[in-house]
């Protein structure tokens, strides 16, 4: 077939180098059997590893701040904390406008009780505020259908506002008023835009948030109050020239208005919001608005280790704040604690499982199997029953005379409890790999080692031990990675002393709603897992774990 | 022949069924006696006016916030009425994920005429919340296990001396800290002014210190009831619901203790972002289940408080017991000579920096 005095590369029939040739083969293979896993690879990644990550990904994620006061933010650059008094008339008046805004959209309660995790009372003093803020803005509206009654028109805006083609196809939608056709969407006029930044950055979202919602078109809604509010501000600043620029059929009004913009009596924003509550003239509300300004917040991960942000940078926390390192470390060493009580307790019993009679054995699997198709609930309520004060147990030792009616025993809602109850929880998830391991070491091993001369003892360390190993491994990684997720068990029995980090994750999860901690601190767990998991790999090796 | 007529006349059936109940609405409670008298009193008979409305249950008021949250994220509200409390709802209202209701517009008045914001009175909170009851966290204590002077004052829960044993409190800060400020000398009026500086919170947990060892927390209503039951503990904290059921029901050596009750409340939200179909609908049965009747219908089931004044007269007699239901009320006047007021907007404010230094404070 092949030429034997041929000196280059072997090639295949059609004539590319062979290596090539089977590398390309060896991908189309690969290929194919990635397609065969394919959709169980797709359904675990957008079922399983996608929203974990999304969840995770809300630690570090902050973008509500400037999202809801982006004008605020842009304005509390300038204002130095250490200064020791609050922010000047200049932010006061960008929230103002953004406050009003958000306030219109419903949102602000929102940030308030976002900043509320880090300030405690900025949620009602938010709350409170939004109440009062649109007063500012039926002021000024007031002082400008003064000047001229047409700015009380919603179409007077939208034909300031939006650009002349979205104007066109808006009055043609008017016209028509056909069932189901949407108002066309708004698009800004590009010199008012430029010539009234604030106006215009809030006419859009009034012009989306009326088309989101509302059943009217853009021109019939009402203009919010925060509309008047800006415009003063950009007409106070705006060059004459910028303002002629602008086109439009009310385009007009521009000039006039500016003009009675200019005469309009002094108005001071902090006064009026330190009317509304006190509490804005406070710089420590201002430093944690500052503070939490950015996209991204390494703020959760440090509350989660018992650090915090302050104008300093990275500080630890008052002691009576500090919990969270002390109940990861306690998770660690009680999940620890309770895998080494599983291992001993299911050793032996995962050896009488592989050694004894196929039906003795058989009868001896049900009792393991069934306590773990029993509700997880009323095992533990079961031992609430045994161990409690007045409990079983107590019962038994007092009537035995080994405990003194009035000194009996506490077992039950503390760190025992936890313990003890976990413990049985998690056996079988260790005795069932360490059986399916055992199973498979013939017994003829530990009776050669026998007959050669070892003692019982030896035979079993020496010969019987290292096989099981691989079975312990599996059975200790299970236990040890349930046990640190566990909340219900340690909630139910723990007391105060029994309780592990995912009671924490779990209230701020469903009480707190404090996802952004939640997800720093199930980071922080998983972090820590992944990391013992490496340790384990690297000094018992993870190609030793068997399941069977 | 006959099989084919069975399967005709069953599909037939089914069908008419399927039309009948053309609309699902799914009403989210806590469970137990306490759905069972909102089914009872609301439920029941509104299906039977309207047959053409189904009303399924859920049991997930605990994690309503959170399921509600997540809910809205993914755009999809499978709920149409949650029942939850008014420390949720102000959660659920401020991350506008509840619905702002027009009080006046779209609850039933009383039956003099009364618009309903004055008929619910100060039971309205905020915008989002259609109270139903008032109940109130109280003690019951063991009535042999305390000797011959019962504990008349919240202040003996305090007294190791007097009254010595475990006792069983919530595990969290509300009532608690107010319980421990008050027993330590602090006027009713200023506990939230004292609470609000680090000092107080410090004379609160100080004052919680001095029984801390001798303390069961609980998470769930039942613990309290089982634990006096077990004789676990000799006096301890629960909702008054529970109390009665234990007392009337089971007959338990279980004794009422109101001194400083901690009034709350129940009620309804609904959830923003319902279509319009289900909107009308929640709304028709809102209106009917808010009503003056109901909500004093709902005391035959259970010893809650009717949020609406209106109601109050018309509390009967217990359903199967047939005794009467006025007196076990928290509002009652016998009961009600000292209630502690709990300030639902210092507690929105301070919950999860106050829960903080709680758990710190616990794990000590």
């Amino acid at each position: 077939m092949s030429d034997t005095t041929q000196t280059g590369p072997m090639r295949a029939a059609d004539g590319t180098p062979l290596k090539t040739s089977l590398a390309r083969a060896l991908r189309r293979q690969k290929l194919r059997a990635l397609m065969l896993i394919a959709p169980l690879l797709i359904f675990v990644l957008v079922t399983f590893i996608a929203p974990i990550a999304d969840m995770l990904f809300r630690s570090v994620e902050n973008q509500i701040v400037s999202e809801t006061l982006p004008n605020t933010v842009r304005a509390l650059k300038d204002w130095d904390p250490k200064s020791e008094a609050s922010p000047d008339e200049p932010v006061f008046a960008a929230l103002a406008v953004d406050f009003q805004v958000a306030a219109e959209q419903k949102i602000h309660t929102k940030l308030g009780s976002r900043l509320n995790y880090e300030d405690p009372g900025i949620s009602s003093l938010f709350r409170k505020t939004g109440r009062g803020a649109d007063d500012i803005g039926k002021e000024f509206m007031g002082r400008f259908t003064d000047a001229d009654k047409a700015w009380k028109d919603g179409e007077t805006w939208a034909a300031l506002m939006g650009s002349d083609a979205w104007l066109e196809k808006q009055a043609e939608w008017a016209a028509a008023k056909e069932d189901g056709a949407r108002e066309p969407r708004f698009a800004p006029r590009s010199e008012a835009a430029d010539a009234l930044p604030l106006t215009a950055d809030a006419y859009r979202t009034f012009a989306r948030d009326t088309q989101a919602t509302g059943r009217k078109g853009v021109p019939d809604t009402k203009p919010w109050p925060a509309l008047f509010t800006a415009l003063a501000q950009d007409l106070a600043t705006a060059s004459p020239e910028a303002l002629a620029a602008v086109g439009g059929p009310s385009a007009g009004l521009l000039a006039p208005a500016a003009t009675a913009v200019a005469g309009f009596e002094p108005f001071s924003y902090k006064e009026t919001f330190v009317g509304i509550d006190k509490d804005w003239d406070k710089v420590s509300n201002w430093e944690t608005i500052r503070l939490y300004s950015g996209n991204y917040t390494p703020g959760y991960f440090l509350n989660a280790v018992d650090l915090e942000k302050g104008v300093d940078g990275v500080q630890t926390r008052p002691e009576q704040q500090r919990i969270y390192l002390k109940l990861f470390w306690r998770t660690m060493w009680m999940s620890m604690l309770i895998t080494f009580c599983c291992l001993l307790l299911g050793y032996p019993v995962a050896w009488l499982l592989a050694n004894l009679r196929a039906s003795t054995a058989n009868v001896l699997m049900i009792l393991v199997l069934l306590p773990f198709w029993t509700s997880l609930l009323v095992r533990t309520s079961a031992w609430k029953v045994l161990l409690q004060q007045q409990g079983v147990i107590n019962d038994i030792l007092v009537w035995l005379g080994l405990v003194d009616d009035a000194n009996r025993l506490v077992m039950i809602n503390n760190q025992f409890g936890t313990i003890v109850a976990m413990t049985h929880i998690l056996l079988p998830f260790m005795i069932l790999p360490l059986y399916s391991v055992m199973r498979t070491i013939p017994p003829s091993y530990l009776r050669a080692a026998k007959s050669l001369g070892a003692t019982n003892w030896t035979a079993f360390w020496r010969v019987y031990f290292p096989q099981s190993v691989p079975g312990i491994g599996a059975g200790a990684i299970l236990c040890f990675i349930l046990a640190i997720g566990y909340y219900i068990t340690p909630e139910l029995v723990g007391g105060t002393q029994g309780v592990f980090i995912s009671n924490r994750i779990a209230f701020h999860i469903s009480s707190s709603l404090n996802w952004g901690l939640a997800a720093a601190l199930g980071s922080i767990l998983l972090g820590a897992v992944l990391l013992l998991y490496y340790v384990y790999d690297k000094i018992v090796g993870i190609d030793n774990v068997k399941l069977g | 022949m006959n099989v084919t007529k069975t399967l005709l006349a069953t599909t037939a059936l089914t069908f008419a069924a399927g039309a009948a109940s053309a609309l699902d609405l799914t009403l989210v409670s806590w469970g137990g006696a306490y759905q069972t008298s909102q089914l009872k009193a609301y439920a029941e008979p509104y299906m039977a006016e309207h047959p053409d409305v189904n009303i399924i249950w859920d049991e997930s008021s605990a994690e309503a916030v959170a399921k509600l949250r997540a809910m809205n994220e993914a755009g999809n509200i499978t709920w149409d009425l949650v029942d939850v409390t008014v420390s949720d709802s102000i959660r659920l209202c401020d991350e506008g994920l509840a619905r702002e209701i027009d009080f006046d517009t779209e609850l039933a008045p009383a039956p003099d005429g009364t618009p309903a914001s004055e008929d619910f009175g100060a039971t309205l909170n905020n915008d989002c919340f259609v109270p139903q009851i008032v109940y109130s966290t109280t003690f019951g204590y063991r009535t042999d296990l305390v000797g011959d002077t019962p504990p008349t004052s919240v202040c003996d829960i305090f007294d190791l001396e007097k009254f010595p044993g475990k006792r069983s409190l919530q595990k969290r800060p509300i009532d608690n800290v107010e319980w421990a400020l008050f027993c330590d000398g602090v006027a009713k009026e200023e506990i939230y002014n004292v609470l609000s500086t680090d000092e107080g919170q410090a004379q609160a947990f100080a004052k919680l210190d001095t029984i801390k060892d001798q303390v069961v927390w609980w998470t769930a209503g039942a613990e309290t009831p089982q634990l006096l039951a077990d004789g676990e503990v000799v006096m301890g904290s629960t909702f008054n619901g529970r109390l009665f059921s234990a007392i009337a029901e089971q007959n338990q050596p279980i004794g009422m203790l109101w001194d400083m009750q901690s009034y709350d409340l129940d009620g309804w939200i609904v959830p923003a972002g319902l279509s319009e179909e289900k909107e009308a609908a929640v709304m028709d049965f809102l209106k009917f289940a808010t009503d003056t009747q109901r909500l004093a219908d709902q005391a035959k089931y259970i010893s809650y408080g009717p949020a609406r004044a209106s109601s109050a007269p018309l509390v009967g007699q217990h359903a199967d017991l047939g005794i009467d239901m006025a007196p076990h009320m928290p509002t009652d006047p016998a009961n009600a000579t000292n209630p502690h007021i709990y300030d639902y907007s210092w507690w929105a404010d301070n919950r999860d920096d106050l829960d903080a230094k709680f758990q710190a404070w616990l794990a000590q």
